[in-house]
């Protein structure tokens, strides 16, 4: 298992685009949209690192922006980090998909389009997993709705 | 042998007597009809009602609970307020179902049931109609029953019931061929297909015990096969309720659901019949070989208490069966059926056929 | 008109014949919908369609404090209630870096253990009544109701208690909860055999599970199939041996592991964990010690702003809780990554190429419960 200032040196040696902020629980990485694909495959293919298990895959909306979150782990190694993407575009946000790494990708990526609208190049089957084709995109901080929504 | 059995011949001939005296030969045939007919209905119905009491009892037990005990006394009005209640149901129409079809279908398999029960033998002398191939007949008129469970799948325009339908068509056509060799099986051992005869052949004790070894794989199989002939127990996938609902008979509500319910259960009855009367003896009671006084002393129960004990214990073997065993997939049981059941019982023919050839059974 | 009647009969070529196991169905223990394409009765693929519980959750999560929030949590798998309540504590805990007593960890772990057998009990009787066992379903619900008693007379509820808070518990455990839960265990240790009685060793049984719905480990890994299903395919992803919480460090247990991959294989481990849990309450019951049932911590509580991540093992597999605070008292954004989420998915997978009766028996397997994946 790899310690954290192991991990960072040799994904910045894998991609040198990738912040690391400080102080945090687990090991973060800020990557550029345009890296993003890229670096989470060479984190599965490596052998020193090897991060096979998607556990998790969410998005969260600050107003100005919005970050897709990967929580990955290594079924081998047992460390964990966690995959940031930062997206200014609010109308019609994109980003890769990671579904041919992962297959479970395919339906976190679903939910996310689903609550956020953030679309997916290369996504198998795009549509919305809960809610009605005309309904917002209800976890953005921005969302209102007058009839079912009561705000405080 | 069995000299102090009461014969109900002497009854029947009485009451033939009678009729004879007041009108002439064709009425009295007609009013005998029309009198067993009414009797037979009346059987039908109140062992319908005995039955799914006595299913619903038995499962209570097996599944650590009591069962109904509210309605009447023990709950013995149970089903007659199921009925009432079955009675009073809506007839929901289907659309686009076949009408001529879709009410027909309840009806053939009461038909089949129906006229299967008219060949048992009750007690001595007491049997409706004796053909000289009673086995042959019973067994025809019993496949009737898979007409009306294939018309009831098909009409009903729906994709549940055609599945349901189509499961259940290739069981029971399948395992006609196990029930039928096992029967032969024991009419190899009597010499003669009417069921009278049968019976009469086993007053030195009953083919189970006689045949020995081959008539015991020989009830085993017919157990097996008659429980799949009938759609119940461990071969219940046409009605299976946790994956279709209720295959075959889902859209069928109120009266036309009763008669199926109804028809299973007596099937159940008839099925189990035939083997108490094939195997265990029908209304003879148990004797042992040449035992006078131990032969003497059983026939002091009457036969047609006999009857219905064996029939009985065969029924409750089948509920038992049902409340243990996890279901077979379809193909797990045609596999039963044509690579296992199949074969084994034309090897069983043919090793009776050799035994009663050199005389080597009791 | 004939024309109109003959087209609609014949089913062509390249037309589908789907059959739709909808929202309301026996068998698929919740509101799933599952679109089935069938060849005959063999499976094609499947689509399952979600959201019919769909209650917005997360959304609600941040309008609520975190004590709220609580209540909210129990009814995503409400058969696993109390790890789904300890995941959120555990970040909290965490956040603040505050220090629960050992008699809080004790009772926590023994509680989920209470919990995971009664959810593997209601799996065991629900799987067998699928089948068309029908008296599996009044065996495993007679003893489950042992537990379901323990459980009341503490908390006053059956099966959603939201009994722990963050910092410890809401209130202590009733003073008969000790012995009961010894006379339970007991009593379950000679009942337990019975299941392995009526449906393990049936042959009928066996021939329904054995080489059904086969998962391999590279299947389960991609999936992030977890819990006793992951497991079956011999992935090892038991969080309570990879980040040990609660009193778990305390214990001897074993991780279950099997290697069959198909139906029986996470049939068994199921079963086995139950024993495992039976030991692990055991080693626990009689040592509990006593101190307070929880921290003093601020009515209000509001975690620094930051983000925080844990992980718990339900009785289905891995819960992953991850929050995003701005130092308010309410979370900015919650995320549940729940197990049967990711359970689901594969089902598609595992059931193409076996007949309609296996897919039964494959979800049955798969143990899911809906409203963990609808949220």
């Amino acid at each position: 298992m790899l310690n954290k200032q192991e991990l960072t040196d040799i994904i910045t040696g894998l991609i040198p685009e990738t912040e690391f902020p400080e102080g945090t629980q687990l090991l973060e990485v800020i990557v550029p949209a345009e890296k993003y694909f890229s670096l989470v495959e060479k984190l599965k293919s490596d052998q020193k690192l090897s991060f096979n298990y998607l556990i998790s895959q969410t998005a969260v909306d600050f107003l100005s922006h919005m970050t897709v979150v990967c929580h990955l782990e290594s079924v081998e190694f047992r460390h964990l980090i966690v995959v940031k993407v930062l997206l200014t575009d609010r109308e019609n946000p994109t980003i890769d998909s990671l579904t041919a790494l992962y297959p479970a990708a395919e339906y976190f990526e679903r939910e996310i389009f689903d609550l956020f609208g953030i679309r997916f190049n290369n996504h198998p089957n795009l549509k919305r997993l809960f809610l009605e084709d005309d309904y917002g995109y209800p976890l953005r901080k921005d969302f209102r709705d007058e009839i079912n929504i009561i705000e405080r | 042998m069995s000299s102090n059995l009461y014969d109900f011949s002497t009854l029947t001939s009485s009451i033939h007597a009678a009729l004879s005296g007041m009108m002439s030969s064709g009425w009295v045939v007609f009013t005998e009809l029309v009198l067993i007919g009414l009797l037979f209905l009346l059987f039908y119905a109140l062992l319908g009602l005995f039955l799914v009491y006595l299913e619903r009892k038995v499962c209570a037990i097996i599944q650590n609970r009591v069962g109904p005990n509210r309605v009447g006394k023990w709950g013995l009005l149970q089903t007659i307020a199921d009925l009432i209640k079955l009675l009073l149901k809506e007839l929901i129409p289907i659309r686009k179902a076949d009408p001529i079809l879709f009410n027909l279908a309840p009806f053939i398999v009461i038909l089949a049931s129906f006229m299967a029960m008219a060949a048992l033998p009750f007690a001595k002398g007491l049997q409706a109609v004796d053909f000289n191939i009673g086995v042959f007949y019973v067994m025809a008129v019993s496949s009737l029953g898979v007409v009306g469970i294939l018309l009831a799948g098909w009409s009903s325009n729906s994709k549940y019931s055609l599945i349901g339908a189509i499961r259940s068509g290739a069981q029971i056509v399948s395992y006609e061929l196990s029930v039928g060799l096992s029967i032969l099986a024991i009419v190899v051992f009597s010499g003669t297909m009417q069921l009278s005869g049968i019976v009469e052949s086993q007053a030195d004790g009953w083919w189970l015990f006689k045949g020995h070894i081959p008539a015991l794989i020989a009830f085993v199989i017919f157990l097996i096969a008659s429980t799949a002939e009938i759609n119940r127990g461990p071969f219940d996938l046409a009605e299976a309720e946790s994956e279709l609902t209720a295959g075959f008979h889902t859209e069928y509500s109120g009266i036309k659901f009763a008669f199926f319910f109804l028809a299973e259960y007596i099937n159940m009855f008839i099925v189990a019949a035939i083997g108490a009367t094939i195997f265990l003896g029908g209304w003879m009671p148990f004797h042992i070989g040449n035992w006078e006084g131990f032969n003497h002393i059983m026939n002091y129960i009457p036969s047609m208490v006999w009857f219905f004990l064996k029939t009985f214990f065969i029924v409750y073997l089948i509920m038992w069966f049902k409340w243990t065993f996890p279901r077979l997939r379809i193909d797990q049981l045609l596999t039963l059926e044509w690579k296992y059941l199949l074969p084994i019982s034309l090897v069983n023919i043919v090793f009776i056929a050799f035994i009663v050839l050199m005389g080597w059974h009791f | 008109m004939s024309e109109e009647i003959i087209k609609d009969v014949i089913v062509g070529e390249n037309e589908d014949y789907i059959i739709n196991m909808g929202p309301q169905h026996p068998s698929t223990h919740g509101v799933l919908r599952l679109e089935v394409c069938l060849k005959g009765e063999t499976v094609k693929y499947l689509i399952p369609h979600i959201g019919y519980i769909h209650r917005g959750i997360e959304k609600m999560c941040e309008a609520d404090t975190y004590q709220q929030l609580i209540h909210l949590t129990d009814r995503m798998d409400y058969l696993s209630a109390h790890m789904n309540n300890e995941a959120v504590c555990l970040c909290v805990e965490d956040a603040l870096q505050v220090e629960i007593p050992e008699r809080v960890k004790y009772i926590r772990t023994i509680l989920d253990e209470l919990n995971r057998i009664a959810s593997h009990q209601l799996w065991w009787c629900a799987f067998g009544m699928d089948l068309g066992a029908l008296t599996s379903f009044f065996y495993g619900l007679r003893d489950r109701e042992h537990i379901l008693d323990i459980f009341e007379e503490s908390f006053g509820s059956r099966l959603l208690h939201s009994f722990v808070m963050p910092g410890g518990l809401m209130h202590d455990v009733h003073p008969n909860f000790q012995k009961r839960t010894k006379e339970f265990i007991k009593y379950f240790r000679k009942k337990l055999p019975e299941y392995d009685q009526l449906l393990t060793g049936n042959i009928i049984f066996q021939n329904r599970a054995k080489g059904i719905g086969y998962m391999s480990r590279e299947t389960a890994i991609g999936y992030g199939v977890t819990g006793p299903s992951g497991r079956g395919s011999n992935f090892a992803c038991d969080v309570r041996k990879i980040a040990p919480y609660g009193a778990y460090d305390k214990v001897q247990f074993n991780e279950i592991l099997g290697t069959g991959g198909d139906t029986f294989a996470r049939y068994q481990v199921r079963m086995a964990e139950m024993w495992e849990s039976m030991n692990i309450i055991e080693q626990l019951i009689d040592n509990i010690p006593e101190g307070d049932y929880t921290a003093k911590m601020k009515p209000i509580i509001k975690l620094p702003a930051g983000e925080y991540f844990r992980r718990v093992e339900t009785a289905r597999g891995e819960l992953a809780v991850y929050v995003v605070s701005d130092g308010n008292k309410s979370p900015y954004r919650m995320k549940f990554r729940t197990p049967n989420f990711s359970n689901l998915f594969v089902l598609n997978t595992l059931a193409s190429g076996h007949k309609i009766a296996d897919l039964i028996a494959i979800s049955g397997s798969l143990d899911l419960v809906i409203p963990d994946i609808d949220r």
